[in-house]
């Protein structure tokens, strides 16, 4: 079944603006996506009907707003295969990342130890070093492969029977490799290590079913997701989030407060102290309903057809080196690549004169950059509404920055 | 076409590659990191006993601008001290609009950055790490 494209760029307003006479061809999804009238219509709607503080009032707008909120912890638990109350929302991925680092750090001890990989955003990697810093526990790190995939045949040297959570992305950030989840799920189960994945770049790319996956822990966040800013999500088993604790206190998040203790809510709401963030978190829950909507064969059919443009044109300009996997195979559409002599904020500035939205440099992932010796990478990160426009568009600019700044 | 930034002036000076290198046993060096793209600019410098540069060299791994800014720095660097490398910062802050005022040669190639926030930073990294190592 053929992909509508032109049906799903309807929904997004943005992409029909003009700046400085071009259209706007944006393949900075990786950073941030861009929101479908679904989600901004849910936003307005409870901006505008519904606006009222949740869970303690008890007039109707208060009601009415704790029950949209908790209707989007439903449509997130649905697009994740989970349950509701397995559902924590968070200021971002790295708000939720930062929760487990803290919460499920505090049951590890001095001596435990965290394995994650080369490749993961600086959002996967501070967390752990500051919870090292802080109690002790050990840090190790996966290689890569010349490609820029997790090298999963280091596992059994690089797990020992002290390894208690292995944290990895599920989609690389930089070069889309997708990761193979059953392997490292099968090599946690031999020394009983956690699996938390971090999907910042998957989730935007269609419904998961976790519990198949096998994994303990995982976060993502709404705004790479086509939803508002400042909300993310933790989902944990739900075992894992009664035996953790709190990770901020304040209100909500409390079972009993006197003078002298407090005992806490069950979870989610233990991990979700403070006033949440209401109408962005309708707003997340309207963009899982989005996508899932999608016919997501046909999406993703769509966008690695994309990325296998972007490939070949890439190609055909003298100087061009791709880092990631160079087939579709076990890849997402985020591609990095290299213009020789040129730098990547070069190659960015002029692909932003020709109306073309990338991203360059580091991608808060230096530890990556170091292992291949780069001052950084131009990348293209593709969601369903990008078309062979953008992606042609991109490509002219590539071949004009190559023959003017080198 | 809008790509204004990348005019005649500053790709010629990133392509001179003026002073680019490493100094034998020089005096000071530095090194600065922007931690928001990650450029990076050693600077090695010999200095007289009055304070005075006697010879500049520069290692950018960074985008054009901040080539093209550390090359104007190295041409124009020799001979002047402390304080006149402030009055060549102001230059190049003038010329991407931080300062009121003309920015004068070399640092007026750089006035096309006054309109692209995002990248003036990679202009004045150069300066950054000299001012370091005369610190």
């Amino acid at each position: 079944m053929s992909f509508d494209v032109a049906a799903v760029r309807r929904q997004f307003p943005i992409l029909f603006e003009i700046i400085d006479g071009r259209p706007v061809h944006y393949l900075d999804n990786g950073a941030s996506a861009q929101t479908p009238l679904a989600v901004l219509d849910a936003v307005r709607s409870y901006e505008t009907t519904g606006r009222a503080n949740v869970l303690r009032g008890v007039h109707r707008l208060a009601e009415r707003a704790t029950e949209l909120y908790e209707n989007a912890r439903a449509d997130v638990a649905r697009f994740l295969g989970v349950q509701p109350m397995e559902i924590v929302f968070t200021g971002g991925c790295t708000a939720a990342i930062n929760l487990v680092a803290h919460s499920y750090g505090q049951l590890l001890k001095r001596g435990d130890r965290v394995l994650i990989s080369e490749l993961e955003h600086h959002s996967n990697i501070v967390p752990w070093q500051l919870l090292r810093q802080r109690s002790g526990v050990e840090l190790d790190m996966l290689p890569l492969t010349p490609d820029g995939q997790i090298d999963l045949d280091a596992l059994p040297r690089m797990l020992t029977s002290e390894t208690r959570l292995i944290s990895l992305a599920h989609v690389s950030n930089v070069t889309g490799a997708l990761l193979d989840v059953r392997k490292v799920v099968d090599a946690a189960k031999t020394v009983g290590a956690k699996v938390m994945l971090d999907g910042a770049q998957r989730a935007p790319h269609g419904p998961l079913d976790l519990r198949a996956l096998g994994i303990d822990f995982y976060v993502f966040a709404g705004h790479k997701a086509y939803g508002p800013n400042g909300i993310g999500v933790l989902w944990a088993r739900p075992e894992l989030l009664d035996a953790m604790p709190p990770f901020m206190g304040g209100g909500s998040m409390i079972g009993r407060v006197t003078l002298a203790e407090t005992t806490w809510a069950p979870a989610p709401r233990r991990f979700e102290a403070g006033t949440p963030a209401i109408g962005p978190a309708i707003g997340l829950g309207a963009s899982c309903n989005w996508m899932a909507a999608l016919d997501w064969t046909a999406a993703h059919d769509h966008e690695m057809g994309l990325v296998q443009r972007l490939l070949d044109g890439l190609q055909r300009v003298d100087g061009t080196r791709i880092l990631g996997p160079a087939s579709l195979q076990n890849r997402y559409p985020v591609v990095s690549f290299m213009l020789d002599g040129v730098h990547p904020h070069d190659v960015a500035q002029t692909l932003d004169s020709f109306g073309v939205a990338v991203r360059a440099g580091h991608h808060c992932a230096q530890p990556l950059m170091d292992r291949f010796d780069l001052d950084g990478t131009t990348r293209v990160s593709i969601a369903p509404y990008n078309d062979n426009a953008d992606i042609d568009a991109l490509l002219a600019g590539v071949e004009h920055a190559a023959v003017t700044l080198r | 076409m809008s790509d204004e930034l990348y005019q005649t002036r500053i790709v010629a000076l990133a392509r001179s590659k003026a002073g680019a290198g490493k100094l034998v046993a020089p005096t000071k060096s530095a090194r600065r990191d922007n931690p928001l793209c990650g450029d990076r600019v050693t600077i090695d410098v010999k200095v007289d006993d009055t304070g005075h540069i006697a010879e500049i060299a520069h290692q950018v791994r960074g985008c054009l601008l901040c080539q093209a800014s550390a090359a104007a720095l190295a041409s124009i660097a020799v001979g002047r001290d402390a304080a006149g490398i402030v009055e060549l910062r102001l230059d190049a802050e003038r010329a991407v609009g931080r300062e009121t005022g003309k920015a004068h040669e070399p640092f007026d190639a750089f006035e096309p950055v006054a309109a692209h926030k995002s990248r003036q930073e990679c202009v004045l990294l150069p300066f950054e790490a000299l001012q370091d190592a005369l610190s």
